[in-house]
């Protein structure tokens, strides 16, 4: 089931780092498990914590401004690596609901949509500025709109982003789309049964 | 005027939006125990039922133990959870399992081929980025989050956009000591970790046609490095003649219609694509990553970069930040770079040739001093071939480790992994920060070149060994 997204105002969390990838966002020793929840303690163990467990000053979601973020503002190809919806999830745990960045890779892209974490993808220029704003005056704002497809900066400076118009859909609604799918179970018999007589060994069991 | 993409898409949509994402029909799906529980319990929660069940392959692989003693005892209780979870999941729904006492388990991508289950022209998915691996057999195959794993168990079909298409040609033939692994690495530091993102990547030319299965698997597998999450090669003479009596491909009769459609299956010559991308293979040198992304790859003869020559400062802060990562300094020749342990292994290179091969160069030397070296067969069926040939004999006279099939060292989610500080020599596919432990250093490199480096103790030309 997605989690509606419609509209967010909150404290944003600059991560200026291109290429932050899942083993990053999750570590893998984090996956042994086989529920949703609790994952955000996991979330960027490596960069949060040092070897002995302790808070890594510097690093952006330990400074004391940000502790409440909700959004996270991040470079180039974020998520990119494995597919492990658990990235999604210990974002989520965590409190995250929104991650603006220049690109994502494609399987963290779709993960977000299908959990109700909204992906923004701005320019770099854009991204930049934001991150900027936010080192600038650690604790500020952005406003994010999903109807009107804008994300505000603490500026006030508003930026148009781009979403398809389903998945929109979906998070405004919080739709299930298995549900949706099934609505089409017809087509779905109709193209076994096709195949099955057109290419038998597709449907050969092991 | 189709490309091999266009018509193997085109003949699985089910029905499609107005925005023009369609509904795909999904002949394969591979689970594993990590990303698949949360798909079951989902679906029993709502009170769904899984589809088609014998669609379906599960195998565990990505926690389960090494060593021996696996069969007795697992003793991280999270490890044996998922294992036991995936065991349950896959009994109550009458979908195969190879488990860990079948010699048939091993890593996912690995076994599906194996077994004939991947076969030109279907569509195949499962909950891992590198399911790419499976379009070396011209199959539109790619990985998926959980929630998408729970939704093709409950409709064997998925919401998909149409990608971009870009078509890599490599062209010449690899030279001495060069291999697939090599090829994509080279592609990858070419185009970038982000370069593909939002395509799917048809491989082709002269380089491509002259590989074997297990070669084209290892360049598919790393595709999703280049950030695109599919990459295929039309099928040809090797395709069938590697499916050719694999226990689920298709025999007698359907063996000669499936091959005639087969033929079919390739990019028309006018084809457009919307990028298209040449890399001569004989150029190519035995490939070294120095950072913490695949694209930081270079030649084994080249030096640490240093990353102020970079004119982007977004590039030159990640590499940096690599470079302290990996404790190295730039201008530092890649050959004088030593190693702690070496593995051999993974979805990318852990396939029967790529063992031949790391045996080649391992045969009649030693393991260095102070360095562990581990090699870890891709599944039960290429340890067993590996056996038969006198290879595991190689492998252990010449002090390395002689492992039971699974991922391994690949991501250390089971008990083979780095220490903080431990620089490897790895043939697997990621060397992303903490990939194959908290704090661990990776050198992505082939089979051959992990040999070298276990032989010497440093990042080694494999070329000047085997010249000796
Ligand atoms: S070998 Fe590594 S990359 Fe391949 S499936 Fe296992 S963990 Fe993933």
């Amino acid at each position: 089931m997605i989690e509606k997204f419609i509209a967010l105002k909150a404290v944003a969390i600059p991560l200026d780092r291109s290429n932050v990838d899942t083993d990053a966002i999750i570590p893998a020793r984090f996956l042994k498990t086989i529920q949703r929840t609790g994952l955000g303690k996991g979330l960027f163990h490596a960069w949060r914590y040092d070897e002995n467990g302790t808070e890594v000053p510097g690093f952006p979601l330990n400074r004391s401004a940000c502790r409440k973020g909700k959004i996270l503002v991040a470079g180039d190809n974020f998520g990119c690596g494995s597919s492990r919806e658990h990235a999604v999830w210990a974002l989520m745990d965590y409190g995250i609901r929104c991650v603006i960045a220049p690109s994502f890779s494609d399987i963290f892209y779709a993960n977000g949509l299908k959990n109700g974490l909204l992906p923004v993808r701005l320019a770099s220029r854009e991204v930049r500025g934001l991150i900027a704003l936010l080192e600038s005056s650690p604790g500020s704002e952005i406003a994010v709109d999903l109807p009107a497809q804008t994300v505000t900066g603490p500026d006030g400076a508003a930026h148009p982003f781009d979403i398809g118009s389903f998945p929109k859909e979906c998070l405004l609604k919080g739709l299930d789309e298995i549900a949706l799918t099934i609505g089409h179970e017809q087509d779905i018999a109709r193209y076994e049964r096709e195949w099955k007589a057109k290419a038998p060994w597709l449907f050969l069991d092991l | 005027m189709a490309t091999i993409f266009r018509k193997i898409w085109d003949r699985h949509v089910v029905a499609e939006r107005d925005d023009g994402t369609c509904l795909l029909y999904v002949d394969r799906h591979l689970i594993h125990e990590v990303t698949s529980p949360q798909a079951f319990e989902a679906l029993r929660l709502a009170g769904r039922k899984v589809r088609r069940p014998l669609s379906l392959l599960a195998v565990p692989d990505h926690n389960v133990p090494t060593s021996p003693d696996r069969l007795e005892h697992i003793e991280d209780p999270d490890s044996r959870k998922q294992i036991e979870t995936l065991r349950e999941n896959a009994r109550s729904a009458g979908i195969t399992l190879f488990d860990i006492d079948d010699v048939r388990q091993g890593i996912v991508h690995i076994i599906g081929p194996e077994n004939g289950l991947i076969l030109p022209g279907i569509t195949a998915v499962c909950g891992d980025s590198h399911t790419a691996t499976l379009g070396a057999f011209g199959a539109i195959a790619f990985g998926i989050g959980t929630s998408e794993v729970e939704h093709v168990l409950a409709t064997q079909a998925i919401w998909q956009k149409r990608p971009r298409e870009m078509r890599i040609e490599v062209a010449g033939d690899l030279g001495f000591g060069v291999t697939a692994k090599d090829v994509i690495l080279a592609v990858i530091a070419k185009i970038g970790a982000a370069g593909g993102t939002g395509y799917a990547i048809e491989f082709a030319g002269d380089g491509i046609r002259r590989m074997s299965m297990e070669g084209r698997m290892t360049v598919c597998n790393m595709t999703i490095e280049a950030g695109a999450r599919f990459g295929l090669v039309a099928p040809d003479g090797t395709t069938l003649s590697y499916l050719e009596g694999r226990p689920a491909a298709p025999g007698g009769a359907q063996w000669e219609s499936a091959t005639a459609d087969w033929r079919t299956l390739r990019s028309d010559a006018s084809s457009r694509f919307d990028r298209e991308e040449t890399i001569d293979a004989s150029r190519v040198d035995p490939q070294v990553t120095w950072g913490t992304s695949p694209e930081d790859a270079l030649p084994v003869t080249g030096v640490v970069p240093d990353p102020s020559d970079h004119p982007d400062p977004a590039v030159r802060a990640r590499r940096e930040r690599a470079l302290r990562y990996m404790d190295l300094a730039p201008g530092t020749r890649l050959t004088d770079i030593p190693v702690d342990k070496v593995f051999i292994g993974s979805c990318t290179n852990a396939r029967i040739e790529d063992l031949r091969l790391a045996a080649g160069v391992a045969r009649g030397r030693k393991v260095a001093d102070g360095v562990t070296a581990l090699v870890v067969p891709g599944s039960g069926l290429v340890k067993r071939q590996a056996e038969r040939e006198g290879i595991d004999r190689i492998f252990t006279e010449a002090g390395f480790q002689w492992r039971l099939p699974g991922c391994s060292m690949c991501l250390g989610m089971n008990p083979d992994r780095l220490k903080p500080g431990e620089r490897c020599a790895s043939t697997s596919n990621r060397n992303f920060e903490g990939r194959q432990g908290p704090g661990g250093r990776t050198h992505l490199m082939s089979p051959m070149m992990a040999a070298a480096a276990a032989v010497t103790g440093r990042i080694t030309d494999v070329r000047e060994v085997l010249k000796g």
